[in-house]
């Protein structure tokens, strides 16, 4: 079983993530390239990486949506496969409509680069199979548009279905004005598609696998992934 | 065959607070412009368009706007085609 991570134009994360994936937890993973119109089968769990596809001109992932990898990646998620959007990831994601909402600009109209806390609200998916619910984690953010937003329809659809999966918090765990970063709407800081195999997510876990970095909680993450494709 | 040009205006749907168009009227109203509200920013797209008639022409342009210029879950949109006449 391998990772596949996903290499567009202006992608700046992916190879923190290969780095994260291969190096820090010891996994297979190879990269793919935006136009690549396949995704080999030993491949379990796509990677859609931060950084700045396309510049992020028009709107960040609106472009990159239309890559042929992504295609793929839509048929791969149908079928059940596992893909984390990260940052960039997230809003390529949304974009597409594999998950509902968009990041709109944060309301400080500042990029955001820094350490928050995320609650885990959820640990019935397949990227925090590992974590317990409530467990608070210290990841960095780095992002200018990453307040998330939906229309009441969708925030109940989400609320509903158990489909928060992160929230900002402070290192205690609550969920308050005071530690959402960005303005996003009830402090999401990650959601999952129904099926629970497709989680968008602004925090970037790949940059705490390696406690040189200043953390490891980013590793949880990738371990949940594994630890669920075991079972 | 024509050329026509179309003119896509996008903006952010109205209920969605737009921190551009906010910091802009703050500091609008720093230099002493207190009659000014409600100021909102959004994007304006040109493309030319080469079709058999303005129909088709309009046709094209939506469909496009559609797939990519705008974002229907946070913006809307307004299109004007027109016969292209040349850069003015």
């Amino acid at each position: 079983m391998k990772f596949g991570v996903v290499v567009f134009p202006g992608s700046n994360c992916d190879h923190d993530a290969y780095f994260a994936l291969k190096h820090n937890l010891g996994f297979e993973v190879e990269f793919l390239w935006h136009k690549d119109t396949s995704i080999p089968d030993d491949i379990k769990c796509v990677v859609l990486p931060g950084g700045f596809s396309f510049g992020d001109y028009l709107r960040a992932g609106a472009i990159a949506r239309f890559s042929p990898i992504v295609s793929e990646v839509f048929r791969f998620a149908q079928k059940g496969g596992l893909v984390i959007g990260i940052c960039n990831g997230f809003q390529i994601l949304t974009e597409s409509g594999l998950l509902p909402g968009a990041l709109l600009k944060n309301t400080s109209l500042r990029f955001i680069c820094k350490d928050v806390h995320i609650k885990v609200v959820n640990n019935n998916t397949p990227f925090t199979s590992l974590l317990e619910q409530g467990k608070v984690l210290r990841i960095p953010i780095a992002h200018f548009e990453g307040n998330y937003f939906a229309g009441d329809d969708i925030l109940k659809e989400l609320e509903d279905e158990d489909r928060i999966v992160f929230q900002y918090c402070d290192a205690e765990g609550n969920v308050n004005e005071a530690s959402n970063p960005n303005g996003s709407l009830k402090n999401i800081a990650g959601i999952v598609n129904r099926g629970r195999n497709v989680l968008g997510m602004m925090p970037h876990p790949e940059r705490y696998c390696d406690p040189i970095l200043g953390g490891t909680d980013g590793a949880l993450i990738f371990e949940s992934i594994i630890n669920f494709l075991k079972i | 065959m024509a050329n026509y040009i179309a003119k896509v205006k996008v903006m952010l749907k109205k209920g969605i607070l737009d921190v551009q168009g906010k910091t802009v009227e703050n500091a609008l109203k720093t230099l002493g412009f207190e009659n000014i509200t409600d100021v909102r920013i959004g994007k304006y797209i040109t493309f030319n368009v080469d079709a058999d008639s303005l129909e088709k022409a309009k046709e094209i342009a939506n469909s496009a706007a559609d797939k990519l210029l705008y974002n229907p879950n946070i913006e809307t949109y307004a299109l004007e085609v027109t016969i292209f006449e040349g850069n003015v």
